[in-house]
């Protein structure tokens, strides 16, 4: 399984929720329709809300892996 | 305008239940097990709140007892049972959006060397009947009869069912919904059944405990058996008054009970068209719910914010966003359920809650929300 296509990381690590979701929110304006951008974020409560986020606004959460340096990332693509 | 709208936290003390405290403060502060005068009369007072609790609940008196606190009940209800069942089994099943007393007594449990297994829900806080069936071992099992944040009702009846095809009790914790819908044992098939008395305009400090005939359970507090009191001295006029409000809300609820789901039900109409990105929970009109409880999350709005907003204006919610909790964890209820955890708001209404109480809420909380958003720098972020 190839890895999926980055555009972008998100470093939202340290920041409290729902502040790395803003961020999610905010860099994904510029993220072409098909294409995917990277959060990593540490709030135990970005889990859940990024994959409520994504099912809020219609995307796609592609993938969730723990960084070998602290926190998770969350791969998302836009969908529309 | 101020309005109380966490009266799924608690509620204030019924005009009745007031009048038979202070009637049992005078009449009862006797030793109930001793057998003077004084004693024999604290002992009738309890043994009539027991039999006013149990027709209330469709059981019989003798299966009822009165503990410290809802949470304490829920605790000896799922611990009782292990230890009383432990030939049967390990396992104790319970559903992820039980109280935290009941997953905290699932994880003591655990760490005594027991298993549990855990159920999940689907997006309304349900579980699935059929997810409840026992694997081999099971010792116990509890599901609430309803959920403490988001007010969906459980298919208790149902589990119970399936629980007894496999000769597993069941145990339900009902503090969400005793006092404030009509709870018939009978009719709900569960072997334990807790309840908490300042839930429902008694006073704090009683919990209900009924445990049916039949139903292998013991004590698990060190010094209980069965000429054994292991919670200590009763509080004979907190539960007088417990069950005085417990019988008075029995005539009332049936009254009071569309007005409230008409609070509900305006304020799910009326949220989204106030406020951009709001997300309701549950869904009255999919899976029932009580009527008294509503909840929902706004996007891009920390909890905590929210609550102090609203506070500022005198009006009391309750939140299950991380930040309002002294853990960082979000709410296991709004993650079981796969919902947004930030932002999120619990209205629950009681029986002194006016349309007035209402409009105050909604009033305030759309400039509370536009002002956390733009502190945040969050104000219009569209997908």
């Amino acid at each position: 399984m190839s890895e999926p296509r980055r555009d972008g990381v998100i470093d939202a690590r340290g920041r409290r929720c729902p502040l790395p979701i803003i961020d999610l929110a905010r860099a994904f304006g510029a993220v072409p329709v098909g294409a995917t951008i990277a959060l990593w974020a540490d709030d135990p409560a970005a889990g859940p809300d990024v994959a409520a986020w994504c099912r809020l606004r219609d995307q796609e959460l592609v993938s969730t892996r723990t960084l070998p340096d602290g926190g998770e990332e969350f791969v998302i693509r836009r969908r529309s | 305008m101020p309005a109380y709208l966490d009266h799924a936290s608690t509620t204030p003390l019924h005009p009745v239940a007031r009048q038979a405290l202070l009637v049992a403060l005078d009449e009862g502060w006797a030793d109930p097990a001793r057998l003077y005068r004084e004693g024999r009369h604290a002992r009738r007072l309890l043994d009539a709140a027991r039999e006013t609790v149990a027709g209330v609940l469709g059981a019989r008196p003798d299966e009822i007892s009165f503990t410290a606190s809802g949470a304490t009940a829920a605790t000896l209800a799922l611990l009782g049972t292990a230890a009383a069942r432990r030939r049967a089994g390990d396992a104790v099943m319970v559903s992820a959006v039980e109280h935290s007393s009941v997953l905290h007594a699932a994880r003591h449990h655990e760490q005594a060397g027991g298993r549990v297994v855990e159920v999940g829900v689907d997006r309304l806080g349900r579980v699935d009947p059929a997810a409840f069936t026992p694997v081999p071992g099971t010792a116990v099992a509890s599901l609430q009869h309803a959920n403490h944040e988001v007010g969906t009702l459980q298919p208790v009846a149902e589990v119970a069912e399936r629980l007894h095809n496999a000769g597993v009790p069941l145990h339900t914790d009902a503090a969400v919904t005793v006092g404030h819908i009509p709870v018939d044992l009978g009719a709900l098939g569960a072997d334990l059944l807790t309840a908490s008395a300042h839930k429902y305009g008694g006073p704090a400090g009683v919990g209900i405990l009924v445990v049916r005939t039949g139903t292998r359970w013991r004590d698990p507090r060190p010094g209980a058996g069965p000429d054994a009191a292991a919670g200590g001295f009763p509080d004979v006029p907190s539960v007088v008054a417990a069950a005085a409000a417990l019988a008075a809300r029995a005539t009332e609820i049936a009254e009071e009970a569309p007005r409230l789901a008409g609070h509900v039900a305006e304020l799910r109409r009326r949220l989204p068209s106030l406020i951009d990105d709001v997300e309701l929970l549950g869904d009255p009109a999919v899976a029932p719910t009580v009527g008294h409880i509503s909840a929902f999350s706004c996007l891009y709005v920390e909890g905590e914010a929210l609550l102090d907003g609203l506070d500022r204006a005198g009006i009391a919610v309750s939140s299950g966003s991380s930040c309002t909790s002294d853990v960082l964890t979000p709410s296991h209820v709004l993650v079981a359920m796969g919902a947004l955890t930030h932002g999120n708001l619990r209205v629950s209404f009681g029986r002194d809650s006016t349309q007035a109480d209402l409009d105050a809420l909604l009033d305030v909380l759309p400039g509370v929300v536009r002002s956390v958003r733009a502190s945040l720098g969050a104000p219009h972020l569209g997908a």
